[in-house]
């Protein structure tokens, strides 16, 4: 298939360097249980989870630890052990929170899960299984999927879409897990069809994956319980950011969801391909989501890799494990580089979302300051939703942060395609995120 | 910091698990860089930007040696050194960084201002023109990126405004002989000429085709550069090369600088001749600033629209104006006050051609 006929998204978006090849072809591996885990009690959209275990109490693997009531996702221990408390413990995303910490018992048995056949289950049943296993949006916004899957009656959805664009340059634990676990994520993909009773569902992956195109078309194909479902795989063209939830639903149904509405509205809805195989383990293994595979790339660490990690493993635990850093070591991101966070230290644990991390050496970061705006409009034609950074940044600088909504800045989701391009190397996602302060506390008065 | 929380029951152990020196703290976390994503930037740069167009502007410069003789790369020099010169000084008597003279944009600036002027003019009035354009155009706007009009066509107007018969006497009749040092010295005067647009203003057609020869011959020597005018403005083939190079590297679109030649030629075509559809569109492109205008001028990122639509409408704009001023203008050529006009507009064009959003409103029935 030429690169032209492949879909993809109208307006805008970048081809920036794919850095791929460091990890796409390693099998991920399994990382020895680590001295301690730091579970954090938020890890999801919704209120942060109350803990359900006391000081000293000996929990066991997959065991909840902590839930929550309304909108949330349970936490589970990740490794069988003594429970040490809740303290604070440095998240990438909002500084100090709070994390349930469990010391590892080395000599636990791992636990171990067989499947079970799963049609038999009602939709209730299925949802209450996922909201159980504590399933979130593994792509990186956390949603609880239990939720999102829960769709008001009267809400037409009529197409489940699966997103495996896998954008983010570097990044390959989706790829890594649609190479492994093909046929969970067409029986996950089934799952939520039968929740949602409907019967097509498409599964977008960008055409730089062919081997894991190729074995989710096995999987379809070999598939031999299909019971009427339609699930086809559509490659697309290499673009970022594919990846955000506008984007591949365009570039996968054409349709445009409007701003500021929920995806099913237009008919649709999303779910990454890992939490498809989340989403699996929970209804026909009984599986909750409390390991996930990450990858470890970049020149700045030793062996590049993909590892499956308990979920609240310290980063420098599994840096270590990999070999360490290397010498010229200057910027460690959780996340991918286009929206991954820097942060200051290896003592972070890693959490449900955290899809990977990023160790990039002096000579890859770019450091300079950044210059005025010269109005060269190359940040407008590389928006993918229509907006003009070029105005909201001068208008941020000005101090007139208020006075920027006719530029659309709640449309923005922070890309980063403008600041990549930007030849004044200005901080353009950071003049969006403050304008959307301004905006809101203008709102507020 | 790494160990600083244990549950050590022991001092030796808690010692044991915080680092002692700050090499051991550094072993295992070394300094690293925080910033706001995205942590990949593309290559370009505003400076890389600035010195392609300059390369870009090299070409008719060595040219017009040819043309017009050496003087006019001394000229270009001293404007370059004014624009340059001036930005340095107003921005350390303004107390703002004086290292923006790196980015090249001046150089830009002074070249500009040089190239369009007459090759004939006394030295002090590109210096002049320099302290126009970077000083009061640029600095005082607010530096670079803040600026309203093009800044070297500033420098020219002002020139062109307070003295008008040095700046519209100076042509020089391009040599035929390679005597680049012809001109030098005192013996200028003498030997002044007039461009093809003021004969053709004022003597009409039939003049022009006495003075400058036969239309092919016409067409031949004004695409290559020789005739008489300022000094970059004259090689339409070198000028156009470079232009196609700054949108091959995709540094401009085809946008503006298509929509000004086109719309000159199409408004020449209809109101240029003795009756309507009569004009001869190819002369009009290639004689005066157009090309130039077209390709550096309205091109400017700072004083030109962002949009693609605004775009086309600002070069129609150029072209028009140009045209009328041509025409019924008092004087022969109007590129240069066409494009000041339309950077006047240029920020209302933006807020009018607004870009295609995603999905602003939600539908019906949503």
């Amino acid at each position: 298939m030429s690169a032209e006929t492949l879909a993809t998204f109208p307006m805008g978006g970048i081809h920036p360097r794919e850095s791929k090849e460091l990890t796409e072809k390693l099998p991920s591996e399994v990382m020895p249980l680590p001295s301690q885990v730091r579970l954090f009690l938020k890890q999801h959209v919704g209120a942060p989870c109350k803990p359900l275990v006391k000081k000293k109490d000996k929990v066991t693997e997959g065991d909840v630890v902590a839930s929550v009531e309304k909108l949330g996702a349970n936490l589970h221990a990740s490794v069988s052990g003594t429970v040490k408390g809740v303290r604070n413990a440095l998240h990438p995303l909002v500084g100090n929170a709070s994390a349930l910490v469990i010391a590892t018992d080395p000599e636990a048995e791992p636990r171990s899960y067989s499947p079970v056949d799963w049609t038999n289950f009602s939709r209730e049943e299925l949802i209450a299984k996922i909201k159980d296993a504590g399933v979130v949006g593994l792509g990186g916004a956390g949603f609880p999927a239990g939720f999102k899957l829960d769709v008001r009656p009267g809400v037409k959805v009529d197409t489940l879409i699966l997103n495996g664009a896998e954008c983010e340059p570097y990044l390959t634990s989706d790829n890594r897990v649609m190479l492994e676990h093909p046929k969970d994520i067409v029986e996950g993909a089934k799952i939520m069809l039968k929740i949602l009773g409907i019967d097509y569902c498409a599964i977008g992956v960008e055409n730089n994956k062919p081997e894991a195109i190729e074995a989710l078309n096995k999987a379809i194909a070999e598939d031999t319980q299909k019971n009427g479902y339609r699930v086809v795989v559509k490659p697309l063209k290499v673009r970022y950011p594919q990846g955000s939830a506008d984007q591949i639903m365009q570039a996968v149904t054409g349709r445009a969801r409007p701003s500021g509405v929920r995806s099913s509205v237009i008919g649709i809805i999303l779910q990454n391909v890992y939490t498809t195989k989340a989403i699996y383990d929970a209804v026909a293994l009984g599986k909750p989501l409390y390991e996930r595979i990450i990858t470890l790339t970049g020149k700045g660490i030793k062996r590049p890799a993909n590892v499956m990690v308990k979920v609240g493993t310290s980063l420098s635990e599994i840096v270590e494990y990999l070999g360490g850093t290397t010498p010229d070591l200057a910027k460690v991101i959780v996340g991918g580089p286009m929206m991954g966070f820097a942060v200051s230290t290896l003592d972070i644990p890693i959490t449900k979302t955290t899809s990977g991390v990023l160790f990039l050496t002096k000579d890859e970061i770019n450091t300079d300051p950044h210059y005025a705006c010269i109005r060269c409009g190359f940040c407008v034609d590389v928006c993918p939703m229509g907006l003009e950074p070029n105005y909201v940044s001068v208008y941020v600088e000005a101090g007139h942060g208020a006075d920027t909504e006719e530029f659309g800045v709640d449309d923005c989701f922070l890309c980063g395609s403008c600041a990549y391009v930007c030849p004044a190397k200005r901080p353009l996602v950071q003049f969006m995120t403050l304008a959307k302060n301004d905006l809101r506390e203008a709102k507020k008065k | 910091m790494i160990g600083t929380e244990t549950d050590a029951t022991t001092v030796e152990e808690a010692e044991k698990a915080i680092p002692a020196t700050e090499e051991a703290e550094k072993a295992i976390a070394p300094e690293l860089y925080v910033s706001i994503s995205p942590h990949f930037k593309s290559a370009e740069t505003v400076s890389k930007i600035m010195w392609t167009v300059v390369a870009c502007l090299i070409p008719p410069l060595i040219l017009s040696v040819f043309i017009f003789g050496f003087q006019t790369l001394i000229i270009a020099l001293v404007s370059v050194g004014s624009c340059v010169g001036t930005e340095w000084v107003s921005n350390r008597c303004l107390n703002r960084p004086t290292d923006t003279i790196k980015d090249g944009s001046a150089v830009i600036t002074g070249l500009l201002l040089a190239y369009i002027i007459p090759p004939g003019v006394p030295l002090w009035m590109p210096i002049l023109g320099g302290v126009m354009a970077i000083y009061v155009t640029k600095v005082l706007m607010g530096g670079i990126g803040f600026n309203i009009f093009n800044p070297a066509l500033i420098g020219r107007a002002f020139l062109m405004a307070t003295y008008p018969v040095a700046i519209t006497s100076a042509w020089l009749p391009p040599i035929r002989d390679a005597a680049v040092f012809k001109y030098m010295g005192a013996g200028v005067d003498a030997v002044t000429t007039a461009t093809p647009l003021y004969v053709l203003k004022h003597y009409g057609m039939a003049a022009v085709l006495e003075r400058f020869g036969s239309l092919s011959v016409i067409y031949r020597d004004f695409f290559i550069g020789w005739r008489p005018g300022c000094i970059g403005e004259t090689s339409a083939f070198l000028l156009i090369l470079g232009g196609v190079y700054l949108i091959y590297k995709r540094y401009i679109t085809w946008h503006i600088p298509v929509s000004v030649i086109v719309s000159v030629a199409f408004f020449t075509w209809i109101f240029g001749g003795e009756k309507f559809f009569t004009g001869n569109p190819l002369l009009a492109v290639l004689s005066g600033g157009v090309i130039i205008g077209a390709f550096f001028m309205a091109t400017d990122y700072v004083t030109s629209p962002t949009q693609k639509t605004g775009q086309i409408l600002f070069g129609v704009g150029i072209g028009a104006l140009t045209v009328l001023i041509r025409l019924k203008g008092g004087y022969p050529e109007g590129v240069c006050y066409a494009i000041l006009l339309m950077n006047a507009v240029a920020p209302a064009i933006d807020r009018w051609f607004k870009p295609k959003r995603f999905a602003p409103e939600p539908q019906e029935g949503a």
